[in-house]
C-alpha cells in the first residue's frame, strides 16, 4: 500500500495574509480601484475572488464588481472526454469593456484553464487589460501565461496534486499538497485531512 | 451525473435526474444567447447533419443556430434536392452521409420510430427532432424548462395539454417528462382525437375544457394539425372554436399565476384567440428562445458520449 504523503503548504493565517497581499498589489499596480473588475474562476477562484473584492474595500472603501466563471465550454478537451463536465453559472453582470479585469483562481498549473478564461471574457467585450491572480503557481505551464499576483510559489512534480480548501465550500482554510504516487481522491484526502492524518513538513 | 444513452430518441425512459441535467444545463446556455458575442467554442471539430425530412422552421432553425452558437460544423439536407428523388433509401442516405465523416444527427422524419433506427445503422449520437406521432423531446424539454423558470420548480404544478392529443408528439413528450418530474397532467380534447386507450397514459382526461382548465397553473395548447385532418375529425374549425378554443373568457378558470404556453405554429382564431396567444402570461416567444438553449445542453451533454455506459 502507498504510505500516505500530505503536506501543509498554507493555513488560515498564510491564506488571509496572501489574499490581503495580493489585494494590496492589485491596488498598488492599478493606480486605485476605479476601472477595476474581479472576475474568478468557479468554484475556489470565485472565492477568492469576493475575498480579495472585501479587502479592497476595507483598504480603499470601494465596492468592486465581482464576477463569476465557468470554464468548461471553453475547455479545449471538452468533447474529446468521456466524462461530461457539470456546467455551471457564468455570471458577469457587468460590462468589461475599457476596465481592469482581474482574473482569480485558486492554483495555476498548466496554464490551460485560463487560455479557456481568457477566451471567455473577451466574449464579454474588450477589456482594458486582464490580469492574472492565484492563490498558489505550482508552475509546469504548457502555455505561455504568467501570473501578475501570486500567494504563493510552490514548486512541484508534474504529479502531484495540490489542494486549496477554503471555509466557504470544505468548511476549513488549509492548502495541501498530495505528493506524487499517492492514488487518492480528493475526498479521500479531504477524509484524512480531517481525521488528523497531515504527514510531511510544513 | 451523466445521460445513461448516448442518443436523445425520447422522454419515455428519462428519469428525473436525467432531465434535470438537461434543464440546469440549459441555464447557462440561455445566459450565453443572451451575451454580445453568443458563441463558445464547445463542440469545435464536431460536425452535425440536420436531416430533416418533414417542413419545419422554429426546430430547424433552433438546431441549427444551437449548433452555430456552440462552433460546430452544420450539414442540412433537404430531400426534395436530394438522391431520395431518386429513390434512395434512408439507411443508404444516411450511411453515405456518415462516412463523410458526419459525428451528430438530428432528425426529423414522419415515420415514428426513425431515430432508434438510425442508431442501428449509423455509429452517429442520433437527436430526435420529431418522429411520427410518437415523441418530440427537445419541445417538451423547452416546454418543462420554461415551464420551471417561471415557476422554480415542476413538481406538484397542475398542466392541461389541449387540443390535438392523438396525433401530437409534442404531448406524448410532454406527459412522459411532466409526469416524471412530479407534475400533475391533465388532457383536453374531442373524443375524435384523444389516441386509442388514452387511459394507459396516466392522466386526467377532458373532453370539456372548462372542466379541464379549473384550478390549472399551465395550459399548453396544441397547433389543430389541419393537414392531418381529412378524415374529418370534428365536423367545423368554428365548432372546435367554440369548444376547445382558449379565449379570454375561460382565462378566469385558471388559477391566478398562470400561463399560456402553445408549440407552434399557431392557428390564431382557431385553437387560441389573438388576445390570449399575445396576453401577458403568454409565453410563446419565451419557449421559442428557450428552445435554443436546451437545444444547446443536449447538444452539448450527447458530444463528448461515445459508447453506451
Amino acid at each position: 500500500m502507498t504510505k500516505e504523503k500530505i503536506e501543509t503548504l498554507m493555513d488560515e493565517k498564510d491564506i488571509a495574509r496572501a489574499i490581503i497581499r495580493i489585494s494590496h498589489e492589485i491596488l498598488e499596480k492599478n493606480s486605485g480601484a476605479e476601472t477595476l473588475v474581479l472576475i474568478g474562476i468557479l468554484n475556489r477562484g470565485a472565492d477568492i475572488a469576493k475575498r480579495v473584492a472585501d479587502r479592497i474595500k476595507e483598504i480603499e472603501g470601494i465596492e468592486i464588481p465581482v464576477g463569476l466563471m465557468d470554464i468548461n465550454l471553453y475547455r479545449d478537451d471538452v468533447h474529446s472526454k468521456l466524462d461530461q463536465p457539470v456546467i455551471q453559472r457564468t455570471e458577469i453582470l457587468f460590462d468589461v469593456v475599457d476596465r481592469n479585469v482581474i482574473l482569480v483562481d485558486d492554483v495555476l498549473f498548466t496554464g490551460r484553464t485560463i487560455r479557456a478564461a481568457l477566451d471567455q471574457i473577451i466574449d464579454f467585450g474588450r477589456p482594458r487589460s486582464i490580469q492574472l491572480a492565484v492563490l498558489i503557481d505550482r508552475g509546469h505551464r504548457e502555455l505561455p501565461i504568467r501570473p501578475d499576483f501570486v500567494g504563493k510559489n510552490i514548486p512541484t512534480s508534474k504529479d502531484d496534486r495540490v489542494l486549496v480548501r477554503l471555509m466557504e465550500k470544505d468548511g476549513q482554510e488549509i492548502v495541501v499538497v498530495a505528493k506524487s504516487g499517492m492514488k487518492k481522491s480528493p475526498s479521500e484526502i479531504k477524509k484524512a485531512l480531517k481525521s488528523g492524518k497531515k504527514g510531511g513538513k510544513k | 451525473m451523466q445521460l445513461r444513452s448516448r442518443h436523445l430518441l425520447g422522454l419515455e425512459d428519462a428519469t428525473a435526474e436525467e432531465i434535470t441535467l438537461i434543464l440546469d444545463t440549459a441555464e447557462t446556455f440561455r445566459e450565453i444567447i443572451e451575451r454580445p458575442i453568443k458563441k463558445v467554442p464547445t463542440l469545435r471539430g464536431i460536425t452535425v447533419l440536420n436531416l430533416f425530412y418533414e417542413p419545419s422552421t422554429r426546430t430547424r432553425i433552433s438546431f441549427e443556430l444551437a449548433e452555430k452558437r456552440l462552433s460546430a460544423d452544420t450539414v442540412s439536407f433537404t430531400p426534395g434536392t436530394s438522391s431520395v428523388k431518386k429513390g434512395e433509401s434512408l439507411r443508404d442516405t444516411v450511411q453515405n452521409i456518415e462516412a463523410m465523416k458526419i459525428d451528430m444527427v438530428v432528425v426529423r422524419h414522419s415515420s415514428s420510430g426513425v431515430p432508434y433506427f438510425l442508431t442501428q445503422c449509423t455509429q452517429s449520437n442520433i437527436i430526435n427532432a420529431g418522429d411520427g406521432a410518437h415523441e418530440h423531446p427537445t419541445q417538451a424539454l423547452l416546454d418543462m424548462f420554461t415551464i420551471r423558470r417561471k415557476y422554480k420548480k415542476l413538481k406538484d404544478l397542475r398542466v392541461v395539454l389541449v387540443g390535438d392529443i392523438k396525433h401530437s408528439r409534442v404531448v406524448r413528450s410532454n406527459i412522459w417528462g411532466l409526469k416524471t418530474m412530479g407534475a400533475s397532467v391533465a388532457v383536453c380534447g374531442p373524443s375524435t382525437l384523444l389516441p386509442f386507450e388514452v387511459e394507459k397514459f396516466g392522466v386526467d382526461i377532458f373532453t370539456d375544457l372548462d372542466k379541464a382548465i379549473d384550478g390549472a397553473d399551465v395550459v399548453n395548447i396544441m397547433r389543430i394539425q389541419l393537414e392531418r385532418q381529412q378524415a374529418g375529425l370534428f365536423p367545423s374549425q368554428r365548432e372546435y372554436t367554440n369548444l376547445f378554443g382558449m379565449t379570454r373568457e375561460r382565462l378566469q378558470l385558471l388559477n391566478k399565476n398562470y400561463t399560456i404556453m402553445h408549440p407552434g405554429p399557431i392557428n390564431r382564431g382557431v385553437e387560441i384567440t389573438n388576445e390570449v396567444a399575445d396576453g401577458d402570461s403568454s409565453v410563446i416567444l419565451e419557449q421559442v428562445t428557450n428552445g435554443q438553449a436546451v437545444r444547446m445542453a443536449v447538444l452539448f451533454l450527447l458530444s463528448g458520449k461515445k459508447e453506451e455506459e
